[in-house]
């Protein structure tokens, strides 16, 4: 198969970039999108040409790391996949390909396809966690938790926090990623101590990143590589009217259970 | 150099405890004037940087990943082992012990084996309070299932994404401490070198991977937990950032290595398609629960799978091991699927690779309980494949997976280096030869949270260390080297991609260093990585500057360390002149082509120490092993 990509160049942060055409030739219908541009930077390389600089690490679609924008769409077309697990199948032969980085405020580019995702894991240092010393936990089977509550809790604790979400919405709003977060401990027992405290710092944390309030567009969801769901989003907008109402230093609430 | 391994002394169920009593303990409000850098934010770095800033040390954790959660453990799919005995089917602390030691081929420390089985327990009752949302049964209480070289039911797991739930768990626990300013997180600088002081390690050579510049830390302890080096083979299961490159670096510093060749191939992974692949994925191994893994009974058979009839397929973990069937460890299961393809039973178009087949577990339980524990590796499949394998067998073939050695460690994790922790799989471990399923995210968290989190403050209190500043020498020698390499990296401008040589490096180890290795196979390889390696530095090209976020020159830098350590793992493999576990000698077989080990002769560790000049020249160090708890047995799991 054959290709003309379309790559974003872009020195640094504070560089103007642009489109760079190139040809991609002799492509596999079994290579992966990444694949495929190892490939096109291999060439740069011979050529002594500056290789472009895009991002991956497990190339398994779990880490999160790959965060291209391909013809428009997060991680591509194929819906619930990341870039790192597109098949060159998936496109028609002779296609243009546009591949772009991650665009939001929040996300600062560092060169060409690579950006600065370090703002989610400042949102996750404010409350998303849960608050255990290592050596005081009891008992595992001490506390036991309903299976519907465990899987619901573990469908967003799925979240590879790629940034896809962001990417895809046009406000650049985190609320996708901070809402799998909380939702995911919410769900749990052990997460009930610290509910209302959490989701009021994580939301403010990401208020002050920078990133843009949701208008319930649901384009994260439909970039989604793990297809989680806006309903997580409702369910953080409860808990943290709970929590407005309530103030935050109540110990533990049962609202919006 | 007599290796110490510092195990306490007394009955192998007391050791631990004993042991902590007898440790001296820092005082805390002494904590917080220690200074410790920890490199590597996966589950061992993650959880140990938490639980000692949460003792209220000064922890400064390093990672070239942009965030601490996506170091590769983010990729564990199966489960993590522990004692529970939840499912009251007779497994105990001497039964993990057990099968450990029996798994890794009696090539582990029965003391340090011990104490992981201890610890395993107290992982998952931490995780579960941490949030990590383990599979339950609808009684809500903690689900298990069974994975290979064990006979019971002992693994906890979180869908098909474990690894991802137990890393998300330490980071956000490392997180905590983070936003509580108990810890400083430094990411994408990576550990370029490690600065000792009086032979002492006091400190790390990095380069920030955006702006090029070398950053200098000192401290009074320094932990690694880089990982393992299965990526020398450059097709693998690892991601592709993993290296051995913080660990080569520590080892040309002093640090032993010990049983570079101790590499683990993984059977169930999906097959190699061609040139272009970067890596391989691998198919959890709680797959062959319900997975029963086959072949034609003819050679040359192309009917599809759904027409050949049961009579003419070859079961053949179920006949040749009886009682663990399709769950026999990881090296028995994957010599024998390679045994067949040599036989010319191997199916797909390049002969390459075993049938992995549901058929059945779908009948017995439906597609919707085979879809709620696999899905994300069935989706998976499908993607890499185009085929649905919940119609079609899979297809799986073994790939690189894990490495058994690593630097080489005592009781306390304390390398030859005074100073200088290695956590995780970076360190040569519990695991002997052969790694049981599972058992990698136990060690890693046993080492992180419960392990170092005592054994450093033993260390600190035991030894007056000198205040130092990065103005010391040392420091500026070690960043000298670093330049010099980097300048020489920038300045080859051969023409040939960085993978290129990786490609070769890998091919050279996977045909005279993987499945099977034999005098002359391994002779073949020391003759070719240097070349590889003397080509490499004449060929490569690194393209664009030092002074910005240059991928060619990391992967480079990476590649080049490979090629050194390929060449000590040869060696290690050819030295080793029995097979044991996952290191199967050719030469060294029983007759129904099992491991033989020669335990007269290889009953050790080999610690390879650097001598400055050529790997050639290593100088190899033993450990013996001694097995009192343990009955020194060949391995059966028929
Ligand atoms: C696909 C797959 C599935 C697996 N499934 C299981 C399973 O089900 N059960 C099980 O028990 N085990 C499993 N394993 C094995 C297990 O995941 C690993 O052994 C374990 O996670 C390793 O953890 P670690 O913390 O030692 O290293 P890693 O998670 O590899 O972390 C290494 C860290 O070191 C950092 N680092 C490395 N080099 C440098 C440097 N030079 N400078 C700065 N930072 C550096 C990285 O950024 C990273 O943070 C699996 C492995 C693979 C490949
Ligand atoms: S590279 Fe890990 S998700 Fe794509």
């Amino acid at each position: 198969m054959n290709f003309k990509l379309r790559l974003w160049r872009q020195a640094n942060g504070n560089a103007k970039g642009n489109f760079q055409e190139v040809e991609a030739q002799g492509v596999s219908p079994d290579m992966s999108f990444l694949e495929m541009l190892d490939e096109v930077n291999n060439d740069f390389l011979r050529e002594g040409k500056d290789a472009v600089a895009f991002e991956s690490d497990c190339r398994e679609g779990i880490c999160g790391t790959c965060s291209l924008v391909i013809n428009g769409l997060p991680h591509g077309p194929d819906r619930g996949t990341t870039a790192c697990q597109l098949y060159m199948r998936k496109f028609k032969d002779g296609q243009t390909i546009t591949v772009e980085p991650w665009r939001a405020k929040a996300f600062p580019v560092i060169k060409d396809l690579a950006v600065d995702r370090a703002a989610f894991d400042e949102i996750i240092s404010v409350g998303g966690f849960i608050s255990v010393k290592t050596g005081s936990a009891p008992d595992a089977n001490g506390l036991p938790v309903p299976k519907r509550d465990a899987d619901s809790a573990m469908d967003a604790a799925a979240c590879i926090g790629c940034g896809a979400c962001v990417a895809a919405c046009p406000n650049a709003s985190a609320m996708l990623f901070v809402a799998a977060k909380v939702s995911h401990l919410g769900h749990l027992p052990q997460g009930q101590p610290e509910r209302q405290r959490r989701v009021v710092r994580m939301v403010s944390k990401m208020d002050e990143l920078g990133f843009g309030n949701c208008s319930n567009r649901n384009e994260c969801e439909a970039a989604c590589p793990k297809e989680i769901s806006v309903e997580h989003i409702a369910r953080m907008n409860r808990d943290y009217g709970v929590s407005a109402l309530l103030g935050t230093d109540r110990d533990r609430s049962e609202a919006g259970a | 150099m007599i290796l110490d391994a510092k195990i306490p002394p007394g009955a192998i169920d007391k050791k631990w405890t004993d042991y902590r009593f007898n440790m001296k303990v820092v005082n805390p409000a002494n904590k917080r004037k220690h200074k410790i850098i920890v490199v590597g934010t996966g589950l061992a770095g993650a959880s140990a940087a938490a639980s000692l800033a949460e003792l209220g040390y000064n922890v400064h954790a390093f990672t070239f990943h942009d965030s601490p959660r996506r170091a590769h453990s983010i990729a564990a799919q199966g489960g993590i082992n522990a004692t529970k005995d939840y499912p009251n089917d007779g497994d105990s602390v001497r039964r993990l012990f057990y099968d450990t030691v029996k798994g890794g081929d009696f090539r582990a420390r029965e003391a340090n084996v011990h104490r992981l089985a201890e610890i395993s327990n107290q992982i998952i009752d931490h995780c579960t309070a941490l949030g990590v949302p383990f599979a339950r049964e609808y009684g809500g209480l903690l689900d298990n299932r069974s994975f290979g070289g064990a006979q019971v039911s002992r693994t906890f797991y979180a869908r098909g994404q474990t690894g991802q739930q137990l890393l998300l768990g330490a980071y956000q626990s490392l997180m905590r401490q983070v936003g509580a300013g108990q810890v400083k997180l430094h990411t994408r600088l990576e550990m370029l070198d490690l600065v000792t002081v009086d032979g002492v390690a006091r400190g790390v050579i990095f380069r920030n991977l955006v702006t090029g510049e070398l950053e200098r830390h000192e401290a009074d302890a320094v932990i690694l937990a880089t990982g393992g080096y299965g990526r020398a083979f450059y097709l693998s299961t690892n991601a592709a950032g993993s290296n051995v490159t913080a660990a080569w670096r520590a080892h040309k510093r002093g640090a032993l290595f010990a049983n570079p060749c101790f590499t683990q191939i993984h059977p169930t992974c999906v097959p190699v398609a061609g040139e272009h692949q970067s890596k391989l994925t691998l198919m959890s191994e709680s797959l062959r629960n319900d997975g029963r893994v086959w072949v034609p009974r003819k050679a040359g058979d192309t009917r599809s799978p759904d027409q050949i009839p049961e009579a003419e397929r070859r079961y053949f973990l179920e006949e040749k091991y009886p009682s663990f069937g399709n769950l026999v460890p990881r090296d028995v299961a994957s010599r024998n699927a390679k045994q067949m393809c040599d036989e010319g039973l191997g199916v797909g178009e390049s002969g390459l690779s075993v049938y992995l087949d549901f058929h059945d577990a779908i009948e017995r339980v439906g597609e919707g309980k085979i879809r709620e524990k696999y899905g994300n590796l069935f989706h998976m499949y499908e993607k890499i494949t185009d085929e649905n394998p919940y119609q079609v067998p899979m297809r799986i073939y073994p790939a690189v997976h894990y490495t058994m050695g690593g630097l080489w460690v005592d009781y306390n994790l304390m390398s030859t280096i005074p100073g200088l922790h290695v956590l995780g799989e970076a360190n040569f471990s519990d695991h002997g030869a052969n790694r049981l399923g599972a058992s990698a995210l136990m060690q890693g968290l046993a080492d992180g949270y419960f392990i170092i989190s005592q054994t450093i403050g033993n260390y600190l209190v035991s030894n007056a260390l000198p205040k130092i500043t990065t103005e010391h020498a040392a420091f500026a020698d070690a960043e000298r080297s670093v330049k010099a390499r980097l300048d020489k990296l920038l300045g080859a401008k051969g023409g040939t991609p960085p993978a290129e040589f990786h490609k070769r490096l890998g091919k050279i180890l996977w045909d005279d260093c993987g499945m099977a290795r034999n005098e002359e196979g391994l002779k073949h390889a020391l003759e070719e990585i240097p070349k590889i390696r003397e080509e490499f530095w004449r060929g490569v090209s690194v393209t664009g500057s030092g002074q910005d976020f240059n991928l060619a020159l990391e992967e480079a830098g990476r590649v080049a360390d490979f090629l050194e350590f390929g060449e000590l793992m040869a060696l290690d493999a050819l030295t080793r002149r029995e097979s044991c576990g996952g290191h199967f000698r050719e030469e060294s077989q029983t007759s129904e082509n099992e491991a033989l080990r020669d335990d007269e002769n290889f009953c050790h560790v080999a610690a390879w120490e650097h001598q400055g000049k050529n790997i050639a020249s290593s100088a190899l160090h033993k450990e013996p092993l001694t097995f009192e708890n343990v009955h020194l047995t060949q391995r059966s799991y028929k």
